[in-house]
């Protein structure tokens, strides 16, 4: 019986009070009754608007039937055809943008929640996977990918299930890329992400970390070890600052610095070795979802206020709108409207105060959004004692650098072609380090369809 | 994981090790560095490669016992494993062209101006070694250096060991004396390479200095290495780590360098009594 309910099932999550002060995740998922319910309401259009809102174009309609007969590894299988990553998807995905924003039934109420089911889908299968994988034949050819952030990951499941030999090469000490050095514990538990990467390597995946392709190995010596085509998914590593004085003083991190120091290093429990700064007060500086979880992390390493920073106002946050709500529950307070000037320090050199000023919005500027420009004679300053940026990241430098023959646009981001070829033979690039910074789902999809044009321009080769 | 193949006592604060990290040691060449991390809950931790052998594969660290990292990697043996090893990073340094140079090594810091003394050595450079240390018990490398360098003076703080004096004073004696060098290379505690620098400065005498400060990935990414060179912002990690030394902000450098010095004194301390409670 279909469920014509306007609103969509409520995600069950942590208590705001409680959350605050944990790394455990937020959202707790779908029950199989809510899941059901959800279902129901899809109404199985035959035109399927939302697939077409889906960078990755998974069925929607089919797993959403699926799960309403009761075959939630069916529904899953329906998912794995187009994505590889569907535990975290469910989890990070702007759905309310992509998928969701295409859904018939938002045209008079809520949306169907595709991104919870597809995560009640994708947990249901890791909490009742069967131990055997299939391992796909080898065809015997051997394909390079550097970077195993989400780019690096499908391309990797893609090409595997196409039957190649594939190694992934990470700089890192772990695999999964921004996964676990970005993302925090507790929007995407790292468990999650490990669970994804052990399903590639039971596959037959190789993960080689602690590689630096650039430095360690470089590209050309990949094609002379015997790979025959490389994939570069080397993400947009590189933190952007505020250009603003004072940034150099103790207690100013890059949002990259702050997350990894907190994820990756896992400063946020006791027993690791590695420090960071258990502030008192915390402005994060910009918008996205990254500085949403600059602000959360602060808050739960102790922080008693936390502000976010932002010169434009709350209409423009480019972040997604569950995690402004989620920030807003957990208490991080919205400055909106107001740009850094200058981090102001003592004596010693660490920060005491960021000074400030109001902003108005003006005429649209090029992004289409209304320029913010500076109140005359509105500075004030912020006391706190840690700023974080998080205004931004650009691609890394090192493989243009050491790679002859790939070229680049003039902000760094890898120059490829329709089939996400770059300027050099086989050698194939995509996610942010040819987008810059965008969404997991879009590195997804990239790594996925270069993954088709590298299969195909093999087998005409070959 | 990576096997210690040699561990060796230098003094009793300061200790090397070979690793064998095939693909690191094909690729390092003096300057560069590697980041490594003792175990699964471990820091990552810079260190500047003090040699390597790119046939059997080796990379050689030899590091000061000043934190608790350094301490816990100090307990490990010949026959132990790392958990990661990554390199070499950074970029090498520069050292075409250059006829005569002063090397100057300060306390630890000798062990990456050495490689750089060999390296110049081979390519037919003149090198005048200066190396310091605070007395004669933590003296490092003296006979090696001596090998690469047509001239050497050691120097101590207090006298102990070779001449009494700071390294400072010794390179403007050599410069007083006529010797007139393409460049001053110097490596050691930020202070020393900012005096260093202030002299040569004063002489006109091009310097390049090994910057060390606290980093994370090592490849650009966290921008915790960030320093003020020439006015404008500079990564260690992919900038450097060598700089030109009369363009360092060395002063804020070393206020960045103390960020966690509370919570490394910490952190020393519970792995002192750990140790001790072990023991």
């Amino acid at each position: 019986m279909a469920n014509l309910s306007k609103q969509k099932n409520d995600m069950p999550v942590q208590d705001p009070k409680v959350r605050a002060k944990n790394f455990d995740e937020v959202a707790l998922g779908y029950t199989e009754q809510q899941a059901k319910d959800e279902a129901e309401r899809c109404l199985n259009c035959k035109n399927k608007p939302c697939s077409a809102g889906c960078p990755v174009g998974i069925d929607i309609p089919a797993f959403i039937q699926k799960i309403k007969d009761g075959d939630y590894e069916g529904a899953y299988q329906v998912i794995a055809k187009s994505s590889s990553l569907a535990a975290v998807c469910g989890r990070v995905c702007p759905q309310e943008t992509q998928c969701e924003s295409k859904c018939v039934r938002g045209k008079n109420g809520e949306p169907v929640a595709i991104g919870r089911l597809e995560r009640f889908v994708a947990d249901y299968h890791n909490a009742h996977k069967s131990k055997n994988v299939n391992k796909p034949e080898s065809n015997g050819h051997r394909v390079a990918v550097v970077g195993s952030g989400p780019a690096g990951l499908s391309c990797a499941g893609e090409l595997c299930s196409r039957g190649y030999d594939v190694t992934v090469f990470e700089a890192l000490h772990t695999a999964g890329g921004v996964l676990v050095y970005g993302i925090p514990e507790f929007r995407l538990p790292k468990k999650i992400v490990a669970d994804e990467i052990e399903n590639l390597r039971a596959r037959g995946v190789k993960f080689e970390v602690n590689t630096v392709i650039g430095r360690t190995l470089l590209v050309d010596e990949l094609f002379e070890d015997g790979y025959e085509a490389v994939f570069i998914g080397s993400g947009a590593g590189l933190p952007n600052f505020m250009k603003i004085k004072g940034e150099d003083l103790n207690g100013v991190y890059s949002a990259n610095e702050f997350l990894t120091r907190v994820n990756l290093m896992k400063a946020y429990k006791g027993g690791a070795d590695t420090p960071i700064k258990h502030s008192k007060t915390v402005a994060v500086v910009g918008g996205g979802n990254v500085a949403m979880d600059a602000t959360r992390c602060a808050l739960r390493l102790g922080a008693e206020r936390v502000v976010l920073v932002y010169r434009r106002s709350e209409a423009e946050l480019p972040a997604r709108k569950e995690e402004v709500e989620h920030a807003k529950e957990e208490g991080v307070e919205f400055m909106m409207l107001t740009a850094p000037v200058e981090v102001l320090g003592d004596e010693h050199k660490n920060v005491r105060a960021l000074l400030c000023q109001k902003m108005e919005l003006g005429e649209p500027d090029a992004s289409g959004r209304r320029r913010p420009v500076p109140v005359p004679n509105s500075e004030f300053e912020l006391e706190v004692d840690t700023v974080i940026a998080a205004i931004g990241t650009s691609p890394n430098p090192l493989i243009k650098n050491t790679t002859p023959g790939i070229d680049v646009q003039k902000w760094g981001g890898i120059i490829t072609d329709e089939n996400g070829k770059t300027t050099r033979d086989m050698v194939y690039a995509g996610g942010d380090a040819v987008t810059g910074a965008a969404t997991v789902i879009l590195a997804m999809g990239a790594g996925k369809d270069a993954a088709e044009q590298i299969d195909r321009k093999l087998r005409m080769q070959n | 994981m990576y096997k210690i193949l040699e561990k060796t006592s230098l003094n009793p604060t300061v200790t090397r090790m070979v690793i064998d990290a095939p693909r690191v040691a094909q690729k390092a060449q003096a300057g560069m560095f590697i980041i490594l991390r003792v175990d699964e809950d471990g820091e990552r931790i810079p260190l500047t490669i003090a040699d390597y052998d790119g046939k059997n594969g080796t990379v050689t660290i030899i590091f000061q016992i000043v934190g608790a990292t350094t301490h816990k990697l100090n307990r490990l043996n010949a026959g132990d494993f790392i958990c990661d090893f990554v390199g070499p990073l950074g970029n090498p340094t520069e050292l075409d062209n250059l006829k005569k140079v002063a090397v100057i090594g300060g306390g630890v810091g000798c062990a990456i101006a050495y490689p750089t003394a060999k390296a110049l050595h081979r390519k037919g450079a003149t090198v005048h070694s200066v190396i310091g240390f605070r007395n004669k018990d933590l003296v490092i490398l003296k006979d090696e250096f001596d090998a690469v360098s047509d001239k050497l003076v050691l120097m101590s703080d207090d006298g102990s060991a070779g001449r009494k004096g700071l390294v400072t004073d010794a390179l403007k004696s050599l410069i007083e004396q006529g010797n007139t060098y393409d460049e001053v290379i110097a490596i050691g505690p930020l202070v020393m390479m900012k005096f260093v620098c202030k002299l040569t400065k004063e002489y006109g005498i091009k310097t390049i200095v090994s910057m060390n400060p606290i980093m994370i990935d090592g490849t650009g990414m966290c921008g915790g290495c960030r320093l003020t060179v020439g006015g404008e912002m500079k990564f260690a990690c992919v900038d450097g780590p060598d700089f030109d030394g009369h363009l360092v902000d060395f002063d804020e450098a070393i206020e960045r360098g103390r960020m966690y010095a509370e919570f490394e004194k910490k952190a020393y301390e519970k792995e002192c009594n750990l140790l001790k409670g072990g023991n």
